[in-house]
């Protein structure tokens, strides 16, 4: 990728936040650093909480790539949740190169974006609207927020000539294209996706995954990555992290998991028996329970 | 200053967004002006039919500024409502803004499209009864009143954008229920006098009931705004008041939203 199209961090911030974004953040810090984290939830005032994240501690260096993979209701998205700061942590600290989420919130807003599965966007306006409401929160000059979301969505594939028209008239496809390059367009070294690629066609697919592989190396960002497809996973992932039950349950990289499943379990080396044996779970009961709040 | 020209350029980014949207819907704005007028031609007809000139402007005053005052409330109001259909709150809130540099772009658009769409109102209902005689009228006070009117009106605004953010199903409608009641003790349609003593008692607390004073002190009566200060006070006062508390609402109701989950539904 080139510079115009994911430019360094901060370079299309104003001066002054980059530099007190810079002097801010630690050199040595990790990307994420997920300390002791608890969350419950409490949707019926005479039951007992649910807890969704359960002591959670993760440490996540700069520049990989990052799976967390779980069933559905496992804590994967509220994991994320948690980490963008649309929930509050019950327990435990969350840093974000070296920032503290809470302390340092405006800071660390600066520093991350998010794909979730749904591509939320007011959907009457255009995707040029859209992505230029984005880039004035981040503080980019509207002309450069224009001349970068050409450059990204031209490189995703979506055409100039579409760029006037209202969202809606996009495909499911197109409209996650979209919303990938709003994260991208605010330069965030650590970004956060939430199942990207679900309910994409095989050729998004692939457009979306290499783009991600191509924002890892150019852009030097930190990628979390929530995905129910192991392939993905597989593809993408330097490292990995298995939630069940709100709990870290495995973490390491993808031979190393496998090989654990076999060792240990006496499975055949796939992601998929690593997946199985860890959440104790098949595939088919996670597709089933798609829409589960706690996911 | 650096932090407050960035801040100001986050909130142009709301306006921006908000008349985008304006824009894009202009089939509905069309709609919602004719729905707007012909309300207001029923109400002020009951004046003409009466053959009474002062009941006539007393009722157009009455439907104008009330349209204007509840469209700046309604837009401020929708500010999360909207988000929230969309889909795009959980956006806007991982956003490095502060709250009120969100809910400022939203007021300023608010007070923006409600003097477009108050005058366009008025523009049709002079032409309509052109028996009125603007020249004997003082603009100034109404005007005066109305932009002090519209500070209190937007820290009311800014606590009942709270409903969407916490109640995720009926939020949006639960803020005409305010709107309601301010239209009940406002004297909005007719004097304060004829309201039960409990209900006197609480349009002294209504900034509208100040702001209908005074702009028909104006229209009516001519009367200069340096003759109205006993009534200005109350409004200064209140939007003093009712802007810090509607910001530190809402900033209460965020931290709720966020601590039980309620940014993520969409409604």
């Amino acid at each position: 990728m080139t510079t115009a199209l994911a430019p360094e961090l901060n370079i299309a911030r104003p001066a002054a936040d980059a530099a007190a974004t810079a002097s801010a953040t630690v050199v040595s810090a990790p990307a994420l650093l997920v300390e002791h984290v608890t969350k419950r939830f409490r949707p019926d005032r005479r039951k007992p909480p649910v807890l969704a994240i359960d002591n959670v501690s993760l440490r996540l260096e700069r520049g990989t790539i990052h799976g967390f993979l779980g069933a559905n209701g496992s804590g994967k998205s509220t994991l994320i949740r948690l980490v963008s700061g649309l929930l509050t942590l019950d327990e435990g600290r969350v840093e974000v190169f070296g920032l503290d989420i809470e302390r340092d919130e405006l800071a660390v807003k600066r520093l991350i974006n998010r794909v979730s599965v749904d591509a939320a966007f007011f959907k009457k306006l255009s995707p040029m609207e859209n992505l230029l409401f984005a880039a004035r929160l981040y503080g980019m000059d509207a002309a450069v927020a224009r001349r970068e979301a050409t450059a990204i969505l031209g490189r995703l594939g979506i055409a100039k000539n579409r760029l006037g028209r209202p969202i809606e008239q996009m495909s499911r496809g197109m409209q996650q294209k979209v919303a990938i390059a709003r994260a991208l367009l605010t330069s965030p070294t650590l970004l956060l996706l939430d199942e990207p690629t679900t309910g994409l066609d095989p050729r998004s697919k692939l457009d979306v995954q290499a783009f991600i592989e191509e924002v890892n190396q150019s852009h030097d960002a930190t990628i979390v990555l929530t995905t129910h497809d192991l392939a993905e996973a597989e593809r993408l992932c330097e490292r990995i992290t298995l939630l069940n039950g709100g709990r870290v349950v495995a973490e390491g990289t993808t031979p190393e998991l496998k090989r654990m499943v076999a060792e240990r379990h006496g499975q055949p080396e796939t992601l998929e028996a690593v997946f199985m044996t860890l959440t104790g779970r098949s595939l088919d009961d996670d597709v089933e329970e798609d829409g589960d709040n706690n996911d | 200053m650096t932090v407050l020209a960035s801040e100001l350029k986050a909130s142009y980014a709301f306006v921006e967004r908000n008349f985008f949207l304006t824009r894009r819907y202009w089939g509905w704005e069309l709609a919602f002006l004719v729905y707007s007028v012909a309300g207001a031609l029923s109400i002020s007809l009951i004046g003409a039919a009466a053959g009474d000139n002062r009941l006539l402007l007393t009722l157009i005053i009455g439907a104008v500024f009330w349209n204007y005052l509840s469209v700046v409330f309604s837009w401020i109001a929708d500010t999360i409502a909207v988000e929230r259909w969309e889909g795009t709150l959980e956006y806007t809130f991982m956003a490095p803004v502060r709250r009120w540099t969100q809910l400022l772009g939203s007021c300023l658009y608010a007070m923006a499209y409600g003097l477009v769409h108050t005058a366009a109102m008025l523009l049709v209902l002079v032409l309509f009864f052109p028996q009125l005689r603007p020249e004997s009228m003082n603009l100034l006070t109404a005007a005066s009143f109305v932009l002090l009117g519209s500070f209190s009106f937007v820290g009311i605004g800014m606590m009942a954008a709270i409903l969407p953010l916490l109640y995720v199903e009926r939020g949006a409608q639960m803020t005409f229920v305010i709107q309601s009641c301010l239209l009940l003790v406002s004297g909005v349609y007719y004097p304060v006098s004829v309201l039960p003593g409990w209900m006197q008692v609480i349009a002294n607390v209504s900034p509208a009931t100040y702001v209908l004073r005074g702009v028909r002190a104006g229209l009516l009566d001519g009367t200069p705004v340096t003759a109205l200060v006993g009534d200005m006070l109350p409004l200064v006062g209140m939007g003093i008041v009712l802007i810090p508390a509607g910001l530190w609402a809402f900033g209460r109701a965020e931290k709720y939203a966020k601590r039980t989950g309620k940014l993520k539904r969409v409604g």
